[in-house]
């Protein structure tokens, strides 16, 4: 059984224009479907308002979806009442992509981490400390730094620090929405070495949200393409990114950056026109799906 | 700008508290016979219609002066606080409702409802308060509100929701704090706007009563007097513009402290 397995889900928002226009629906996730398995790195990419991070928040219902079903380990997180979903919410959590948004500014740091063991009453005062030190020193954080505020640390700090509070109630399943995106190159690398270091030593399932293709290939073990709200393409990632299908796929594949200034390289512009929007995703291999 | 504020104030609170001992007389022993008398070294800012040290009165005085202002900004700010943050964070039919009542007393004059309110209550420096509170929460409401309209889609409070954080705790940990310095500021400038209004209404007759000293009511009785004793009113709205001056300062120093682009 899956861990995770999401069917049709679909967002919609609603925009009326002055008083008396018109209501206008946006699709911003248009019936989506897929489903990650225990212990892999499921990738969701896609350019910006395709619909991937609107996808990660219908999940842990942080938006509410439109229709459509969630079921994370066996139970269907879109009807859980409020208690349910306040537990079914230690299993599941999030790293955002804005390092400096993501922390409350009038917090210590140590407060931050510790916060979510306070909202589930986990441990006494004492106990909730030394596993907020545990937790630093499982990130690569110094645990004498609790005290500090967040401004006192670097945007790839600030990164482990959110890391650390998704960690603190040990959840299974952790959507990481651009974790890296908005971290200088070479602090990208050592935190997606920590998220995959962590993956193996905690037995971490990853929704990995992202637009680096590159960054995609190399952690991801399935991959899913959006294009406008929709699943254009999606399998596993090696055979996906050597044969791809979908001219919106093989677009976005030739635009990766290839570091040989010389190197000949051909960019596919999209020709939205050039294939039918509303093609249903089908199987054209094994495990191998696209809208073609 | 902001010392000249602090100091004011300060003085203020000094003389409120300390009052009586400073000064030798009792703010309400009438010497008649020296009635009306003009400033003098015993008495720097001389006696009123019935006699009474006019110095002494206005210390005392501005113990109610503070306390009224006090009274009604932290009650108007905690009212306005929850009200604003509850509208601003939950949105939908709660705020719609919030917003209305806020523009409905918006569109009010103030000073006017406060009266109407204690004629119908009653005048007291009770009902002064509650009238003046009325009003005042409607400003702090509005500030919060949009406050936490901000701050709602902030990832920190998506990360509190995340974790399985209530709404109570999520809008007084993560919500309000965002909101502290503006509040901070607007209570400032809301002692001042409520200085004046308990002196206006002490001044109509409907706050506090006699033989309370309050400055609007010794302004009110050296009315019949403005050609013959001005000192009788001089000296307590000289306090009043001082002190409301002070808090203005204060809070406009305050205000360009913490946003630093909007001072001009």
């Amino acid at each position: 059984m899956p861990l995770l397995e999401v069917r049709h889900l679909v967002k919609e928002f609603s925009r009326r224009r002055g008083i008396f226009g018109a209501t206008s629906v946006v699709k911003a996730v248009d019936d989506v479907s897929f489903t990650v398995e225990r212990g892999e790195t499921f990738g969701l990419v896609g350019e910006s308002g395709s619909g991937k991070t609107t996808t990660g928040r219908c999940i842990l219902r942080l938006i509410e979806p439109s229709s459509g079903d969630v079921v994370f380990d066996g139970k269907d997180v879109l009807t859980l009442s409020r208690g349910e979903l306040r537990r079914a919410r230690r299993d599941m959590q999030i790293v955002f992509q804005d390092p400096y948004s993501s922390l409350n500014p009038r917090m210590r740091v140590g407060d931050i981490v510790e916060e979510p063991l306070v909202i589930h009453r986990l441990g006494s005062k004492a106990e909730r400390r030394a596993r907020v030190r545990e937790l630093f020193d499982l990130v690569g954080l110094n645990p004498d730094h609790l005290e500090r505020h967040p401004h006192e640390f670097s945007g790839g700090q600030r990164q482990r620090i959110g890391l650390a509070r998704a960690l603190a109630l040990n959840p299974s399943f952790i959507i990481a929405d651009e974790p890296v995106s908005a971290l200088d190159v070479s602090v990208q690398a050592q935190v997606v070495n920590l998220l995959m270091d962590l993956q193996q030593r905690l037995t971490l399932t990853y929704l990995f949200i992202a637009h680096d293709l590159r960054l995609v290939e190399h952690i991801c073990s399935r991959v899913a393409v959006m294009y406008l709200g929709k699943i254009v393409e999606m399998g596993e990632t090696a055979r996906l990114f050597a044969t791809p299908q979908h001219p919106y796929t093989r677009a976005l594949l030739s635009a990766i950056p290839v570091p040989d200034p010389d190197a000949p390289r051909q960019r596919i512009v999209l020709d939205p026109n050039s294939f039918n929007r509303a093609a249903p995703l089908r199987e054209i291999a094994a495990g191998h799906y696209a809208a073609t | 700008m902001i010392r000249v504020g602090t100091v004011i104030v300060l003085i203020a609170v000094f003389a409120a508290t300390l009052g009586p001992v400073l000064t030798p007389y009792d703010p309400s022993a009438q010497t008649l016979a020296q009635r009306l008398e003009a400033p003098s070294p015993a008495h720097p800012f001389g006696l009123d219609e019935l006699g009474r040290d006019i110095l002494s009165r206005l210390l005392s005085g501005a113990r109610i002066s503070l306390l009224v202002g006090l009274a009604v900004v932290s009650v108007s700010s905690l009212i306005g606080m929850t009200l604003g943050s509850i509208a601003g964070y939950f949105g939908g039919g709660v705020d719609d409702l919030i917003s209305r009542a806020i523009d409905i007393l918006m569109a009010f004059p103030g000073i006017l409802l406060a009266i109407a309110l204690v004629a119908v209550l009653g005048p007291s420096l009770r009902n002064v308060v509650l009238a003046l509170c009325v009003i005042g929460w409607v400003g702090y409401a509005r500030l919060v509100r949009g406050q936490a309209l901000r701050a709602r889609e902030f990832e920190y409070v998506q990360a509190a929701r995340a974790l399985g954080a209530g709404p109570a705790r999520i809008v007084a940990r993560h919500v309000l704090p965002t909101a502290y310095p503006a509040v901070i500021v607007q209570a400032t400038l809301g002692m001042a706007g409520a200085i004046i209004a308990e002196a206006s209404l002490s001044f109509l007759g409907l706050g506090v009563q006699p033989p309370t000293p309050s400055w609007g009511t010794m302004l009110d009785a050296g009315r019949s007097h403005l050609f013959d004793a001005p000192h009788l009113t001089v000296f307590p709205g000289l306090a009043i513009a001082t002190l409301v001056l002070g808090f203005n300062f204060l809070g406009d120093g305050l205000r360009d402290r913490i946003d630093p682009k909007a001072e001009t």
